[in-house]
């Protein structure tokens, strides 16, 4: 069997912290206090940095450029799990969708850091650097809302809607894994449901595309910034 | 309950630590991680010391009720006494 091509390896992710990014950037200026908008707004730049270094290295193997990749897509046509396509400006529902991302992308970064083509491995691991912290935010405050009954039963609910999202970020052979760490973080079992698979799209992506390239559509194609 | 937690810097080995300024988190960890993000991130930091300002003993009076200027590092102020001693020596600069 070939090897998949760049793109197909490389797009999805660079769809996923495109898009994870975006939404995690919803957050700015609103975040629950001022220290934590400062950092969750930083992670939202990190991970839409990785995306332009994802974009980059697909954009030289398809002859096209990152940002053709990034806004010039028909909504469609974007490969990002609908786990981060969704919109839900709870902070208990975006610290589960944090923890759920961040353990699935550690599973996904590892399997790539051992990929046969050495570009690949290399971006992989650079972003691997940089998601040691974004795990480390996660998980502090995962720890902080167990602490309480509100936070937990607020972070179960959210939990229990957003795990199968969560399973359709990997692919089918890497979920096994991802189910394991999570059940052993959370002591808790995850319920039993059959994955919200990566091509399907949630109606607010559709939304979010608009907003995100609205700038980019008002001038002719081809301007240059 | 939140606490004010003051951020001390490194610039690079060998530099001694310096006041950056201060984050506010409920404990160590969200410290840990605000500190990172306000004054690492940029790569304008070796080191961060994080100290919780509760752990700060401040002095903040210092009493000199009789002039003992001597002991302080600037010291008599001499400009005044040596132009006097060289008029008497006849060895005024020109």
């Amino acid at each position: 069997m070939p090897e998949p091509s760049r793109a197909e390896t490389l797009l999805p992710l660079a769809d996923d912290e495109l898009i994870v990014g975006w939404r995690n950037s919803e957050w700015t200026g609103i975040a629950p206090f001022l220290e934590e908008d400062v950092a969750f707004s930083s992670i939202a730049q990190n991970e839409i940095g990785h995306a332009r270094a994802l974009y980059e290295l697909v954009a030289e193997e398809l002859g096209t450029t990152a940002d053709e990749l990034a806004y010039d897509r028909a909504p469609g046509d974007y490969r990002c799990a609908p786990l981060v396509q969704l919109r839900r400006m709870d902070w208990a529902a975006t610290i589960a969708r944090h923890v759920l991302y961040e353990t699935a992308d550690a599973i996904r970064i590892e399997a790539l850091s051992s990929s046969a083509d050495p570009a690949v491995a290399g971006i992989a691991a650079r972003i691997d650097r940089e998601e040691v912290y974004h795990r480390m935010h996660a998980e502090m405050w995962l720890s902080r809302l167990q602490a309480s009954d509100e936070g937990r039963a607020r972070l179960d609910a959210a939990l229990d809607e957003l795990w199968p999202y969560g399973l359709g970020v990997l692919d089918a052979e890497q979920r096994p894994e991802l189910h394991g760490r999570l059940e052993e973080r959370l002591s808790r079992a995850l319920p039993d449901a059959a994955p919200v698979e990566r091509g399907s799209h949630e109606p607010e992506l559709a939304d979010l595309l608009g907003e995100m390239t609205i700038v980019r559509r008002s001038a002719p194609a081809g301007a240059r910034w | 309950m939140s606490l004010v937690w003051e951020v001390f810097r490194r610039e690079r080995a060998g530099a001694p630590m310096q006041h950056a300024g201060s984050v506010v988190a409920p404990d160590e960890r969200f410290a840990e991680i605000y500190a990172r993000e306000q004054y690492g991130r940029r790569g304008e930091s070796e080191a961060l010391w994080l100290v919780p300002r509760d752990a700060v003993a401040e002095i903040d009076e210092f009493v000199d009720e009789f002039d003992l200027k001597y002991r302080r590092v600037d010291g008599y102020s001499i400009k005044e006494r040596l132009k006097e001693a060289r008029e008497r020596a006849g060895t005024v600069p020109g």
